[in-house]
């Protein structure tokens, strides 16, 4: 009887203490998306020189797609659930690279700051990640890449209990895998 | 009031037992994994206006050696530690009588207390024997006296039960200073967070750890009987809710469907759990789940967060959070899925959350936003009327003492979670002293059965 009691202890304590992978909170990931240059911005240059073959065929400056793209933290205000406008280009970005690539999968995680209750804002945390998602699949991504998971005030970035705290820990995080 | 019985004997006889292999279990837990702090006292920040005089005379003992424990000075720090009672310095005493028939009560009366409680330790072959008589020292009276049997390891929670009775006998109130209280503490910063479940005896001493992730869990919930707890943990990736066993350590998720599985409560029976799902748009919804069987009742559908549901006392309705009126108001819905709209029960200011039933079904627990501050507050589920009982900012997760007459909620001081505890009149209030760790969400285990 003892004996069985312990091994059902010493299983029960590996599971607590293996359990979940270790992860840090941003993730790097390898940027496979393809970009195509150029493709819609064709042009010729055919003015006065006629006689050279040298003609522009535009290049897009994916830099400052990239730089959009990777920012993986949107911040909300207190109580809301509505991303606002100046994630606009983000989020295009983000599905841009979605919908450039099906293999990607992306993992959207909604967080609130500590004021309210705790299960509360799991759900405030899973209204944000889903008007994320949304705004995603408006632009392209498909359904089967993104999933979400709330984990409401559980898990502050920062744990201070100021409003520029609070600021910090109302969000939703990107993350590829 | 309860004098010497046989079937009281068996009933505490039978209760050790099953509290001897719990702490079998928790001894073997705790050495393996968890780090042990001892003496975790709660400290009262304002107590009763006239707390009750009493003498608890240091008990005798008769045995080898010394005695295994003092059991008057844990049903002293009991005592004190619920603000309704004076204990009287043991330097004071004229006498140190541990039978009744030596008691000269005029030594009582001229120090002033209203109640002596004598007691003795006997070491019965392997076990030990505790008899105490309480007396009003006025009326020169025997209130409550009983004699335990137990192990020696038993010694601390027996002495526990008598402060249960002494206090019962004294205020007509239930004590509960034998019962538990399970919460979380989290440790550490990310990425190298630590999340325990870790169960206590109500005075926070014998700390055990149920469950350790690098994942939140959150939402312990005792099963009626208190063999059981149901939580929500993180570990997969995601929410699941699990139950687990206290005796055994076993556990299994009752609840891992995609999206949110948040905020069990027990049904009164044990048979079912309320809890929290979401839909494919994320739309948080309250549900019932019949454990056996595993059939689920949706019982709310709205674009709103609807959550954190809990019983009523008789198990016919099951209260919730919902913001379906714009900002978070408790509402109150048939549990068995016959109502199509809830009914609202708060409405006094804009926010009121986390609604919890008292046992004795007269009082509802809520977090309550008191001009900006979080707080706890109980409204009284006849007349609707609402009183704030907590002072705190960050005031969160009350929750009702088996005897209905005390809540445990968390709050913050000095950037770290704490456990508070407040009368449900509001008079008597104390602080669950804890070293180091963040602590929140408190439940307060049923009567051990």
């Amino acid at each position: 009887m003892n004996k069985r009691l312990i091994l059902t202890v010493l299983a029960t304590a590996f599971v607590a203490a293996g359990c979940g992978p270790k992860r840090a909170t941003l993730p790097e990931y390898e940027d496979t998306s393809t970009e195509v240059p150029g493709s819609d911005n064709d042009s010729s240059s055919g003015s006065g020189v006629a006689d050279s073959s040298i003609r522009s065929r535009g290049f897009e400056d994916d830099s400052v797609a990239t730089d959009t793209a990777d920012a993986l933290i949107i911040y909300f205000e207190y109580d809301r659930a509505e991303v606002r406008p100046e994630y606009a280009d983000l989020l295009a970005a983000h599905a841009r690279r979605l919908s450039g690539n099906s293999g990607l999968r992306l993992r959207l995680e909604g967080h609130a700051d500590e004021r309210g209750s705790r299960e509360y804002n799991i759900g405030l945390g899973e209204r944000r990640a889903q008007a994320v998602r949304r705004l995603l699949l408006i632009q392209g991504a498909s359904a089967g890449q993104i999933s979400t998971v709330s984990y409401g005030e559980e898990r502050p970035v920062a744990f201070g209990s100021t409003e520029s705290d609070y600021e910090k820990n109302r969000r939703v995080e990107l993350s590829y895998r | 009031m309860r004098h010497l019985s046989e079937k009281n004997q068996k009933n505490i006889m039978l209760s050790v037992a099953f509290w001897r292999q719990w702490l079998v279990f928790a001894g073997v837990f705790l050495a393996l994994a968890a780090p042990v702090r001892a003496e975790l006292v709660i400290e009262i920040t304002r107590g009763a206006v006239k707390p009750i005089p009493i003498a608890i005379v240091p008990f005798g003992w008769s045995g080898t050696g010394n005695a295994p424990g003092d059991a008057a000075s844990v049903i002293r720090s009991d005592l004190y530690g619920s603000g309704r009672f004076d204990p009287l310095d043991n330097d004071v005493m004229l006498e140190r009588p541990v039978r009744g028939v030596d008691i000269d009560f005029d030594n009582w009366r001229f120090v002033a207390v209203d109640y002596v409680l004598v007691g003795r330790l006997e070491e019965v072959g392997d076990e030990l024997a505790l008899t105490y008589q309480l007396f009003d020292v006025y009326g020169a009276r025997q209130v409550v006296a009983d004699s335990l049997v137990l192990e020696p390891r038993d010694l601390r929670l027996a002495s526990h039960r008598v402060a249960d009775a002494v206090f019962e006998a004294i205020t007509g109130v239930k004590g509960v200073f034998s019962t538990r209280v399970a919460y979380i503490s989290v440790s550490g910063r990310p990425p190298e967070r630590t999340y325990r479940l870790i169960v206590a005896d109500a005075d926070g001493n014998n700390e055990f750890v149920l469950l350790e992730s690098a994942q939140p869990i959150m939402s312990p919930a005792w099963s009626p009987d208190g063999r059981q707890l149901a939580y929500v943990s993180f570990e997969s990736g995601r929410a699941a809710v699990y139950v687990q066993t206290l005796r055994t350590g076993s556990r299994r998720a009752v609840s891992d469907r995609p999206g949110v599985n948040n905020a069990p409560a027990w049904s009164p029976d044990g048979r079912q759990l309320a809890l929290t799902l979401s839909d494919a748009e994320g739309n948080l919804d309250v549900h019932v789940l019949t454990l056996l069987g595993n059939r689920l009742v949706r019982l709310t559908e709205r674009r709103s967060i609807d959550t954190e549901p809990t019983w009523s006392a008789d198990g016919r309705h099951v209260y919730f959070t919902s913001d379906r009126g714009g900002a978070p108001q408790v509402y109150r819905i048939a549990a068995n899925g016959s109502e199509d709209a809830p009914e609202r029960v708060t409405f006094e200011g804009n926010y009121n959350a986390r609604p919890r039933v008292s046992p004795d079904g007269r009082y509802l627990a809520v977090v309550h936003d008191d001009r900006g501050r979080f707080r706890v507050a109980v409204q009284d589920l006849e007349t609707g009327a609402l009183q704030v009982l907590s002072d705190g900012s960050l005031d969160e997760s009350p929750a009702f003492a088996p005897n209905s007459a005390q809540l445990i909620y968390a709050t913050r001081r000095e950037g770290r979670g704490v456990l508070e505890t407040v009368s449900t009149d509001g008079l008597i209030s104390g602080r669950v002293k804890s070293v180091g760790n963040d602590v929140r969400e408190p439940v307060w285990s049923p009567y051990a059965r």
